[in-house]
């Protein structure tokens, strides 16, 4: 072989070395939601491109199935496997179906989280919640108290009795109330999330208590039945209905007064979260419990013995953005 | 001098040119074209654990196919299969709460289908109801038992041994899965067409009076029919429940239309009389060709949906404008 000739080659292997390197740097994360189409994920996946800029060397790769159903995932799970993607950020649409193939995904070197709603424990690294039940309870006596800079009556318009997000919710509510004294919580009712029966609870509430001056739905059927039944009893602007809701239900309440505000996770915050954990994972950093991992602008998550986080505080909606998160969610 | 014979043939036109112009030769040239483009369009296609995980996006479905291909073939339809993969999988995962293990649950599996099977012939053969409507009801009526035993719960923790069937090799790349699927390709194709069940089959879908009036037991052939349909899908929900580790009701959601159109797309009239197992084997690589190799591009799946809607509109218009132009000339 003449020395040109091994010059030539080994620039050309250096060249194929070289190209493979600087493709392995750029991080191909993919963000799986339950199904494409859905303004909730659209958001994430706003979030997940806004942590990509952020971070330079990452590919976010949009993708779910037509329905939310966990077979479609799985293939979409397969195909990602097969492409070699650095990482797997999903919100499940079967916490166990589709374990397996994300096991598989794990053997093959992928890191694998789930956001937003949750894979078992072994088919995921980590699970990311939008928020937890101690920072909802103290959020929403938190938008209540904040109106009522003199204190006041406050009630609680529920789901169902039974609703065990909510029970939690409430409970932990109650925990807090010596943070926020002057308000009194005069009364929990339970609307079952149907529309008819949270406006007939919250026009209850008004005629039980003459000097009510806040309605706590920590449900988002709850809140828009509450702030209907407070506007066409003319007390909008009287009587603050808050708590957690949709801003597209919710944005025409605020409009009017009824609201002043309320709180619901921010999606395009927690595709950020989602893709910057996902991003930190596959570059070296670790999930155990007890241990935290770093969330770009969000902070740092801590998990807790079942590899689970919360994100943040909900996210508070008032007249100053409902506007622009209601074409959204 | 050797005397000249002439030559009479015994048919017009020659098997082999008989068999290129046939149904499943263009198919087969499709499935080699879609083979080609997947792997011009992406690095990751031709590797081979890809590809086996590919078949998984086809198998289950397919092994119902056959059945439903000679249901169809006979100018009958069984809508229920999914519904009876989400009872047979949830009687399943009751037979493992009792704590049997593989061999019966697997037991369990097949004799649900077996039964749902003998349920929906019984109505149609004996009753003599249209099968369309017989089964849209079943179908309600057997994922509904499903959704009354677990309602939003799911079976978890099936035996590790029952992992083989949906996520287990036989060798190196080749699926259990895979060989159950080759192996029921042949058994039906030797079932439609080398016995002379298979014939009574296509004799009855083309003219079902004229097949009882020259002696075949038409009800008994139909009966035999639906059984078998249920037998296949209880085959499918013993591998989709092993491949998933994991039963919900809303298992297998819409897969009666996947494989209905596997089966149109493999060449069976969905009026009945003709078709063949081949060309639904060949369907079934088409299909799962096709939404892996769309998967790797990370093609949304509504985009997926909407090629298999024109391929299989396309396959179906292209003969028939072919007769109307040979029609004309």
């Amino acid at each position: 072989m003449s020395i040109l000739r091994k010059a030539l080659t080994t620039a050309a292997l250096a060249s194929v070395l070289l190209a493979g390197a600087a493709q392995a740097e750029t991080k191909r994360i993919a963000l799986v939601v339950k199904a494409l189409g859905i303004g909730f994920f659209e958001a994430a996946a706003k979030g997940a491109e806004e942590a990509a800029k952020e971070l330079g060397d990452v590919e976010i790769i949009y993708t779910g199935p037509t329905d939310t159903t966990a077979e479609g995932q799985i293939e979409v799970i397969n195909a990602l496997i097969a492409q070699g993607v650095d990482a797997i950020a999903i919100s499940a649409n079967d916490p166990d179906a589709v374990a397996p193939a994300l096991k598989k995904a794990m053997d093959r070197g992928i890191t694998v989280i789930s956001w937003d709603s949750g894979v078992a424990k072994d088919g995921r690294q980590m699970h990311l919640n939008p928020s937890s039940s101690p920072l909802i309870g103290n959020m929403i006596i938190k938008l209540a108290a904040d109106n009522l800079p003199e204190g006041g009556e406050v009630a609680v318009l529920s789901a169902t009795s039974t609703s065990t997000n909510q029970n939690t919710w409430i409970a932990e509510m109650n925990k807090v109330m010596g943070n926020y004294p002057g308000i009194t919580v005069v009364g929990t009712v339970y609307g079952d999330d149907l529309a008819d029966k949270s406006y007939r609870e919250a026009q209850g509430l008004m005629q039980t208590y003459p000097n009510l001056k806040a309605i706590i739905a920590p449900t988002s059927v709850g809140i828009v039945a509450a702030a209907q039944a407070v506007t066409d009893a003319g007390k909008a602007g009287q009587i603050n209905v808050t708590g957690l809701g949709l801003p597209s239900e919710m944005a025409g309440h605020v409009k009017s007064g009824a609201s002043k505000s309320f709180a619901i996770w921010n999606p395009i915050d927690l595709g950020y979260a989602a893709a910057t954990i996902a991003y930190n994972l596959s570059n070296g950093a670790t999930a155990e419990a007890g241990g935290t991992i770093a969330m770009g602008r969000m902070g740092d998550v801590t998990l807790d013995d079942n590899l689970e986080g919360a994100m943040a505080d909900p996210f508070v909606y008032d007249a100053s953005n409902v506007d622009e998160f209601a074409s959204i969610f | 001098m050797t005397p000249s014979y002439r030559v009479i043939p015994d048919r017009l036109v020659s098997p082999f040119a008989k068999a290129l112009k046939s149904w499943e030769s263009l198919l087969l040239i499709v499935a080699v074209a879609i083979f080609i483009a997947n792997a011009l369009a992406s690095p990751y296609f031709l590797n081979a654990w890809n590809l086996s995980d590919a078949t998984f996006n086809f198998t289950e479905k397919a092994m119902i196919a056959f059945a439903m291909a000679m249901l169809i073939i006979a100018g009958e339809i069984d809508l229920s299969v999914a519904a009876i993969i989400a009872l047979a999988s949830t009687m399943m995962g009751v037979a493992m709460t009792m704590g049997f293990g593989t061999p019966v649950l697997v037991l369990v599996g097949l004799g649900t289908g077996l039964a749902c099977g003998a349920f929906n012939g019984t109505i149609v053969a004996r009753l003599g109801l249209p099968s369309i409507v017989v089964t849209i009801g079943t179908m309600s009526l057997f994922r509904g038992i499903s959704y009354i035993i677990l309602g939003d719960q799911a079976f978890t923790g099936y035996p590790a041994d029952f992992a083989w069937f949906g996520q287990g090799y036989v060798v190196w790349v080749i699926t259990v899965e895979l060989v159950v699927f080759a192996a029921l390709a042949v058994a039906f194709g030797v079932l439609l067409h080398r016995t002379s069940f298979g014939r009574q089959v296509y004799v009855i879908g083309n003219n079902p009076v004229a097949a009882q009036f020259s002696g075949v037991n038409v009800a008994r052939v139909k009966f035999i029919l639906f059984l078998l349909t249920g037998l296949m899908a209880g085959v499918a929900a013993v591998c989709l429940t092993s491949r998933l580790g994991s039963t919900r009701p809303s298992i297998a959601t819409g897969y009666e239309l996947e494989v209905v159109t596997m089966v149109v797309l493999g060449g069976v009239n969905i009026l009945g009389g003709s078709g063949t197992i081949p060309g639904v084997v060949i369907a079934a690589f088409v299909m799962g060709l096709v939404t892996f190799g769309l998967g790797l591009l990370n093609v949304p799946g509504i985009v997926m949906s909407i090629f298999i809607g024109l391929l299989l509109i396309g396959v179906i218009a292209l003969p028939r404008l072919w007769a109307m132009r040979r029609r004309r000339a």
